[in-house]
């Protein structure tokens, strides 16, 4: 289920501007990857590129391979409709769809893509997508109600529960808990450790404390200044990267000396 | 570097830092002290804001009460359920029931020309559109908007015209007249009502393997319904009492015509303007069943009705939009 992904010699533009420049990292499948580093060294944008979600912006593109199992998602003849429903995502702010009931968020994407689901199916969906994001319990009373009445965390793991019942076989997590408070972060914490038996799993971060919790490996990401494009400076085994890095500037980050 | 020890800077309590002699008296003054100044202007200015609201209530209470105390006195089934064949001079008698056929159709018809091409045109513009060609549409939505009802009429006019003769009054003429001054309305508020719609939703639905076309109709047209119903009726609300295009190309009749494409039709606004221009009738004293101001009355119970259309279509905009509404906490 769970696929490594090789990415070689990625470079990722907005227009002229290269944004991050030549990133050379594998993710290893079943397992937890974070991707730390200051604000704008281009953590998200990475992450985008990883399931084509980065050229959805106007004038965006990318340079370079992003391989899953051995295939470039940047083929010219690869889908990449197709590549989404391989590799899901959860964003940084919690964003159900405001038209729909708790159970029609998990279902969307089986219902946005038209096609067909027996009622039995789709509750069966429905409370193994919500049990997976530790939700059932909490909703199973009122999966008709509208997901924007839950609470913040609550939408967040309904937005996972959305995104596992596509049957992806990665998970992006774009900084999920950056708007949640610690018990709802505890929550979600928990989940991707529960996940990461089935998925594999990269989350980008501003938060070194929840890399170091829930990830395997971390990699960390610079801007080598003002203007200048991101940078991965190293990524390795998170016990690692946190005890002793190979780079001074990883360990000046992480023990906040920086700038 | 971090541990660069910080300049004592000048500390607030510290004596020598200011002049104030007893620190927590001063604080009590200052938060019991008015300012004058900003106390008059927030009266004025509360005073300017309700008089203006008053003053903008006014004249639409007036037209309210005048349409309504004008028009009640010939309102009622009979003139809603009555053409005016064979009507003439000061009789009691005559309606409006083939303006009101020619109104609802000839506005169906052009709302049916109209939602399609402004709401596909918003779509372009706010989701797929990019650089001059956006551009380009834009302005001549700006344009468009600006153009007069009678020119709109004329053009309508010539175009038929030109395919199937000069002299030619139809319905569907009518329709297309009151579409050109529609389809700008419709762009514009659709276009609008499109970019409320959160990105976000675009990118959740984006990044569950949904292609772009059903982000489109599913999210972004499902989440901006509401409002663009809305949209739509106040377009409608724009061009239903539209006199001088129809007046051109629907021309004036006096009985019902169902067909759209064959023929003149009456319409309420032009019903009205033909009642009014007909002025006061010379009744002869010994008439007594001869009504002198009959045109007067039928002109305004028309004009009561045009107005009770205009609402009736907002009520139930109204229900749609209420229905269609995102869902929130109830």
């Amino acid at each position: 289920m769970a696929q490594r992904i090789d990415v070689k010699d990625l470079n990722i533009y907005y227009g002229d501007f290269r944004a991050v420049a030549d990133v050379e990292m594998s993710v290893e499948p079943r397992s937890v990857t974070a991707f730390i580093g200051p604000s704008g060294c281009g953590k998200s944008t990475f992450l985008r590129t990883l399931n084509r979600m980065h050229e959805v912006i106007p004038g965006a593109r990318v340079e370079g391979r992003v391989e899953i199992d051995g295939v470039d998602l940047y083929a010219p003849d690869v889908d990449p409709v197709a590549v989404r429903r391989q590799i899901g995502m959860v964003f940084q702010r919690p964003n159900p769809f405001p038209t729909m009931s708790i159970a029609d968020n998990v279902l969307a994407g089986v219902r946005l893509n038209n096609r067909r689901i027996s009622k039995g199916d789709a509750q069966d969906l429905v409370e193994q997508s919500l049990r997976g994001a530790n939700l059932w319990n909490e909703v199973k009373d009122r999966l008709d109600r509208p997901g924007s009445g839950l609470s913040g965390g609550q939408q967040q793991r309904l937005c996972i529960a959305r995104a596992i019942a596509v049957k992806p076989q990665v998970l992006l997590m774009d900084e999920p808990c950056s708007a949640l408070d610690p018990i709802s972060t505890l929550a979600i914490e928990d989940l991707i450790s529960e996940l990461k038996a089935d998925y594999t799993i990269v989350i980008v971060t501003h938060n070194m404390q929840q890399a170091a919790r829930v990830s395997d490996r971390t990699a960390f990401f610079n801007l080598a200044g003002q203007g200048q494009p991101g940078k991965l400076v190293e990524v390795d085994d998170t016990s690692v990267i946190f005890s002793a890095p190979r780079e001074q500037a990883t360990e000046d980050y992480i023990s906040g000396r920086f700038g | 570097m971090a541990a660069t020890p910080r300049p004592t800077a000048v500390s607030p309590t510290s004596p020598s830092s200011s002049a104030v002699i007893d620190p927590a008296k001063d604080l009590a003054t200052l938060l019991r002290q008015v300012d004058p100044r900003r106390r008059r202007t927030d009266r004025v200015m509360r005073g300017v804001i309700t008089g203006a609201f008053a003053l903008a209530m006014l004249p639409l209470l007036s037209v309210a009460w005048t349409v309504v105390s004008h028009g009640v006195e010939r309102f009622d089934l009979y003139f809603l359920s009555h053409s005016m064949r064979g009507v003439y001079g000061g009789i009691d008698a005559g309606g409006i029931y083939h303006a009101i056929v020619g109104t609802v159709e000839i506005t169906l018809f052009a709302t049916l020309i109209s939602v399609p091409i402004g709401l596909l045109t918003a779509i372009y513009l706010v989701e797929y559109g990019r650089g001059p060609l956006a551009r380009a549409v834009t302005f001549f939505v700006d344009v468009m908007t600006g153009i007069p009802s009678i020119v709109a009429g004329l053009f309508a006019y010539a175009l038929f015209a030109v395919i199937l003769g000069p002299g030619i009054r139809m319905g569907v003429v009518g329709s297309v007249a009151l579409s050109v001054l529609m389809i700008p309305v419709v762009v514009r508020s659709s276009e609008e009502m499109l970019r409320l719609v959160p990105n976000e939703l675009r990118e959740a639905a984006l990044a569950l393997g949904v292609p772009r076309w059903l982000v489109v109709i599913k999210v972004v047209l499902r989440t901006a319904v509401a409002g663009i119903v809305t949209g739509v009726m106040i377009a409608v609300a724009r061009v239903i009492g539209e006199t001088a295009p129809l007046l051109i190309t629907v021309g004036v009749a006096d009985s019902i015509n169902f067909n759209l494409f064959e023929g003149r039709m009456m319409t309420l606004p032009v019903y009205v303007y033909r009642q009014f221009q007909q002025g006061l009738i010379p009744c002869s004293a010994d008439d007594a069943s001869c009504i002198a101001t009959i045109t007067y009355d039928r002109a305004w119970a028309a004009a009561l009705t045009l107005i009770l259309l205009v609402m009736l279509l907002n009520l139930v905009a109204r229900l749609v939009t209420r229905f269609f509404a995102p869902k929130t906490i109830s």
